[in-house]
């Protein structure tokens, strides 16, 4: 258990359980008006340009495909560093998020062509199910910090979660946790379409920043709904509220189903207006996606030339 | 990098939708015509004090000449028309209503003050919401409950308030219309211009001529329509006060009325509450429309053993309160209606100071030009305070504390007010044994300041007499019915 | 030759037969002239008494089941059909009528107490409902009781006044002060004797004798009745009355028919209650 944990909790099932279930409730109506509120606020056209360049830095770019090869991930990693070919101001994203076995190819890749800021993260512990022994967890975690994965994104046991079996998804938060050591970061997958209620995202949520987490992640993106703005809503109180109680900031990172400019920025704003700007960062708030990349070039285009884009002038990977 | 990246504003609504006339007559019999007074008062914007328009003082002889009309138009075309082609006319509204939309929200935004994202999702749609379902009940009276041959009053004269001018127009004209009345308005004097707009609406949907008139003007307008002789039945929404004046001056004539008055409105947080929502109901409680609502939840009643936790929750979040330009569509509060409106919150704020109550006012930068107050709270506030007490109609909210459910309900029946209240709690059986409790026409259990077409509104005690809206409502414009 | 007992007429106030607090009486007499009982004049003390017992009583009767509202109602319609004599022979001498009219009167009034005990459970689910609103919210309305309804009797037919103004009163879980007929107050005080062996909660009906003209206006000005019943008083006062009840925007009306679902909902409050839905 995380030093931080064990001032709220003793570590064992039953001070957990009392400490979720003393949570207050989600009411799910209020929190999706609160997200639908959010979602109406505008942004001036400087201030667009900006959250743009914001959003691109905090992308995982992600592929996670069982057709993935060594050179689809390669040629990932290129668009990683260099986003827009023809306009060098453009960051660099967030992270690349892959498989297991394409870590050491996008790590290799990417410290050859200048990328070595780039941070690898590798999704692990059987996902996206997460439905294997605890050992094989272990082992694929190891596996991608020896590959050279800078970034843990582990998948809880929903199972467990569902039927309440608190302290064993906690000790598997804790024990990768224990892995990744100083080497990598962890973010923690809620899977929050199977959790099914808010108020299980809220428990979730802190049981993964109880149990070490340095992130607390939505979704694997292989099940729908995922990134809705009412879950990183209450995702984002419970980091807000975990930062009052314990002084630790944890990161937020959205995964699926954020395509396009307008959904980043209605993400950009929940931060904003709930954690506030300090957590609008890549240290602390990242988006897993693949295609919302090119819409924010293609925004960008829009914004620097006045004319609305093309797919023809952003690459494809 | 980060903090000024989310400088939302300015992303104003453009103004310019709306085309104003610089003079306006009256609406009577279908015709805008010049006042017998020969006189004009400014409306002006309360953000920026431009006059927006001089609009026309209604007199006796005005108000004399629109109950005319409206007796003409009612014993000779309205009560003839079939009650399926009344339907029509009133779908008709509805649907003008939504396609002139962003006009009207513009225009409301203008002339009352209030953000433009409250005139957008809310008055407006609400507005045409209410014209489109009193349309159904045209031609289906006599199954709402008031007999088999349920009759209008006949000319009814409606007075509305400055708060949701277009939105109390529609509580009030689509129901009277519905059932067969015919009407005279007397909009706010602050806020008139959206009703003669909506002459316009009359105009476009074909209403025959003397079915809607509209007469604009101040207290004493309005007190010479309540005492026109040949009224049938008064309809008003405004202060407790004047209500009550008007139930005095109608005592004699047996004519009915229907008052929606103040509301000192209790929001009572338990411990086990959803407080992320509850701080939401909360702001949104007091601070929508600048808390110029008469069913605010403007006492907050908090259980002790979450107060620490909650306001400092409520005040951080009222920190995130947008206050400025209400045509930006980022401003979350809009500007107070009226000089006179602004001295009297600021008076009884003074007051909460002066009998000990600790203030806390949002940090915020209000414009220099026209009437602004910022979102305040005022803790330490017992039941003793005059800020527990008096209605403040302004973004004003007292905290006041309890320790058990049964001392809450005492304390948020304690008022002579019985508008709204609202409870939050996550337990099931704590909600329905509260709702039984309280004494209010509207109770809002995990959210507040909700409204619908469908849903009955109104209060007990001296909130008012009657239902607005829902079938409940109609009782209101049938005659006898209860 | 035995001296008959005769019956001393008291108030009604908080479930006891108090005297007038001020000592005064007033004498009645039947059309003949001949003296019949010396009723309590009440005060406007007394009246303040009464609304304090309705008051008091409010809250146990408004949240009392509806079933158990109508069982004693109907139980009072029981207790006067068994006591029909009495209130013919006091009907009988005060009104001035003949047998038979003054039984008819007493079997109306059992059944129109009967009548208003089957109202009190079939009230919300005539006159509430469901609302569909648009959004994800559970709505519902709902009459509840208005609080301390003054109920001023009728001047003609005494049983059947009272009963009019009472029944639809009490079934929906108001509690009532009734100012008694000035001229023929037994049958009031009767009914309370009927009351006070039926269940009936002390303080739900409160029962005054006396000047209407006295009483009327403390009962309209009182800050803690919400509504009133004028049926029984002279129409001239109406003005005055609503005037005077304005204050606390008291609910007042004055009704055409004798049994009505109107009655019994004029003195309602219509409460409506938002919940959200989701899980």
């Amino acid at each position: 258990m995380s030093e931080l944990g064990n001032k709220l909790i003793d570590g064992s099932e039953s001070s957990l359980r009392a400490f979720l279930d003393n949570l207050p409730g989600v009411d799910k109506v209020g929190a999706e008006g609160r997200a639908a509120m959010l979602g109406t606020r505008s942004i001036k056209t400087t201030s667009k340009a900006r959250a743009i360049d914001l959003a691109i830095s905090m992308v995982d770019l992600t592929t996670l495909e069982g057709a993935d090869t060594p050179g689809k991930v390669r040629s990932l990693c290129a668009k990683a560093l260099r986003p827009d070919p023809s306009d060098l101001k453009v960051p660099h994203v967030g992270a690349i998020c892959v498989y297991n076995d394409m870590v050491k190819v996008a790590r290799d890749y990417l410290d050859s062509i200048g990328g070595q800021s780039i941070p690898v993260a590798a999704v692990s512990t059987a996902f996206p199910s997460g439905r294997a022994s605890m050992e094989v967890k272990l082992r694929d975690t190891q596996d991608a910090i020896e590959s050279g994965a800078s970034e843990i994104d582990m998948v809880i046991d929903r199972g467990a979660f569902l039927s309440g079996k608190f302290g064993s998804v906690f000790d598997e938060i804790r024990e990768i946790k224990a892995l990744c050591g100083e080497k990598a970061h962890l973010k923690v997958i809620l899977e929050t379409g199977e959790l099914a209620t808010y108020d299980n995202v809220r428990k979730a949520s802190y049981l993964a920043m109880l149990a070490g987490a340095d992130f607390i992640k939505t979704s694997t993106g292989k099940v729908s709904p995922a990134a809705t703005p009412p879950v990183v809503l209450v995702m984002l109180e419970a980091v807000r509220d975990f930062f009052a109680l314990t002084g630790k900031k944890i990161g937020v990172k959205p995964a699926g189903g954020i395509r396009t400019t307008k959904d980043a920025i209605k993400q950009l704003v929940l931060v904003n207006e709930t954690t506030g700007p300090e957590w609008l960062t890549p240290k602390l708030f990242r988006i897993g996606a693949s295609a919302l990349l090119n819409d924010l070039l293609m925004q960008r285009m829009k914004l620097s030339n006045g004319r609305y884009s093309s797919a023809n002038y952003v690459t494809v990977d | 990098m980060s903090a000024d990246i989310f400088e939302y504003a300015p992303a104003p609504e453009s103004r310019a939708i709306v085309k104003l006339n610089s003079e306006y007559g009256l609406f009577i019999n279908g015709k805008w015509v010049s006042p017998q007074s020969k006189k004009k008062f400014s409306s002006i914007n309360p953000a920026t004090e431009e006059v927006l328009a001089k609009v026309s003082q209604g007199n006796q002889a005005d108000v004399d000449k629109a109950v005319k009309a409206a007796r003409a138009a009612y014993n000779k075309v309205w009560s003839k028309t079939k009650p399926k082609e009344r339907a029509k006319y009133l779908f008709r509204i509805a649907r003008l209503l939504q396609e002139r939309a962003r006009e009207f929200a513009v225009l409301e935004s203008l002339d009352n003050g209030k953000p433009i994202r409250e005139t957008r999702d809310v008055d407006v749609p609400l507005s045409a919401a209410h014209f489109f379902y009193h349309a159904g009940w045209a031609d289906k009276l006599e199954y709402a409950g008031y007999g088999d041959n349920p009759k209008p009053y006949g000319v009814v004269a409606q007075i509305i308030p400055w708060n949701f001018p277009l939105l109390m127009l529609a509580w009030k004209v689509a129901p009277a219309l519905a059932t067969g009345n015919t009407v005279v308005l007397k909009p706010a004097e602050t806020t008139p211009l959206t009703a003669l707009l909506f002459a316009e609406i009359c105009q476009q949907a074909e209403l025959p001529a003397g079915v809607v008139n509209i007469v604009t003007g101040d207290g004493a307008t309005g007190a010479a329509l309540v005492n026109h002789g040949d009224i049938d039945k008064v309809a008003f929404t405004g202060s407790t006060e004047v209500g009550k004046a008007i139930a005095t001056s109608i005592a004699d004539r047996g004519i009915p009325a229907t008052l929606e008055l103040g509301g000192k409105g209790a929001n009572i947080v338990f411990d086990d509450a959803p407080i992320d929502e509850a701080v939401e109901g909360i702001i949104n409680g007091i601070f929508f429309n600048q808390g110029h609502v008469c069913c605010a939840g403007s006492r907050l009643l908090l259980q002790e053993s979450i107060v620490d936790d909650f306001l400092t929750k409520l005040q951080s979040r009222m920190a995130k309160i947008r206050v400025g330009d209400p045509l930006d569509k980022n401003t979350d509060l809009g500007a107070i209606n009226s000089a006179a409106q602004l001295s009297k919150i600021k008076e009884l704020s003074e007051s909460g100071t002066k009998e000990g109550a600790n203030i806390w006012s949002a940090p915020c930068s209000l414009p220099a030009k026209g009437f602004w107050y910022p979102p305040t709270i005022f803790t330490g506030v017992t039941q003793a305070h005059r800020i527990a007490r008096e209605e403040i109609f302004g973004p004003v909210l007292s905290v006041l504390t309890f320790r058990t459910p049964q001392e809450a309900m005492e304390k948020a029946n304690n008022t002579p007010y019985g508008l709204s209240a609202g409870i939050w709690t996550e337990k099931g059986s704590k909600i329905l044994w509260a709702a039984q409790q309280l004494k209010a026409g509207v109770i809002w259990a995990n959210t507040f300041n909700k409204f619908d077409p469908a849903s009955p509104f109104g209060g007990y005690k001296e909130s008012g007499w009657g239902r607005e809206g829902g079938r409940h409502g109609l009782a209101a414009y049938i005659k006898g019915a209860k | 030759m035995r001296i008959d007992v005769m019956k001393t007429y008291k108030l009604y106030i908080g479930g006891t037969f108090p005297r007038s607090e001020s000592g005064r009486s007033y004498e009645l007499k039947d059309k003949k002239g001949n003296f019949i009982a010396n009723p309590a004049l009440a005060s406007r003390k007394d009246l303040r008494d009464a609304v304090v017992a309705a008051k008091a009583a409010f809250s146990g009767w408004s949240h009392a089941t509806a079933y158990n509202r109508g069982q004693i109602l109907y139980r009072m319609a029981e207790m006067l059909e068994s006591r029909t004599e009495q209130f013919v022979a006091e009907i009988k001498a005060l009104e001035g009528v003949s047998d038979s009219v003054a039984r008819k009167q007493v079997q109306d009034s059992i059944d129109l107490w009967v009548w208003y005990a089957g109202w009190s459970d079939k009230i919300s689910t005539t006159s509430g409902g469901t609302n569909p609103i648009a959004g994800p919210y559970y709505n519902f309305t709902i009459p509840e009781p208005l609080g301390v309804v003054g109920v001023i009797a009728d001047e003609k037919e005494s049983l059947l006044g009272i009963t009019r103004g009472l029944a639809p009163v009490i079934t929906s879980g108001n509690t009532a002060v009734l100012i008694a007929s000035e001229r023929l107050p037994l049958s009031a005080i009767s009914l309370a004797e009927v009351m006070a062996t039926s269940d009936l909660p002390t303080g739900v009906v409160n029962i005054l004798t006396g000047s209407k003209s006295e009483l009327i206006p403390w009962l309209a000005s009182h800050m803690e009745v919400d509504g009133l019943d004028i049926s029984g008083a002279e129409k001239k006062l109406d003005g005055e009355i609503k005037r005077a009840g304005t204050e606390n925007l008291k609910r007042i009306y004055r009704f055409e028919k004798d049994a009505s679902l109107k009655r019994i909902l004029s003195f309602t409050e219509y409460k409506t209650v938002w919940h959200p839905i989701g899980i």
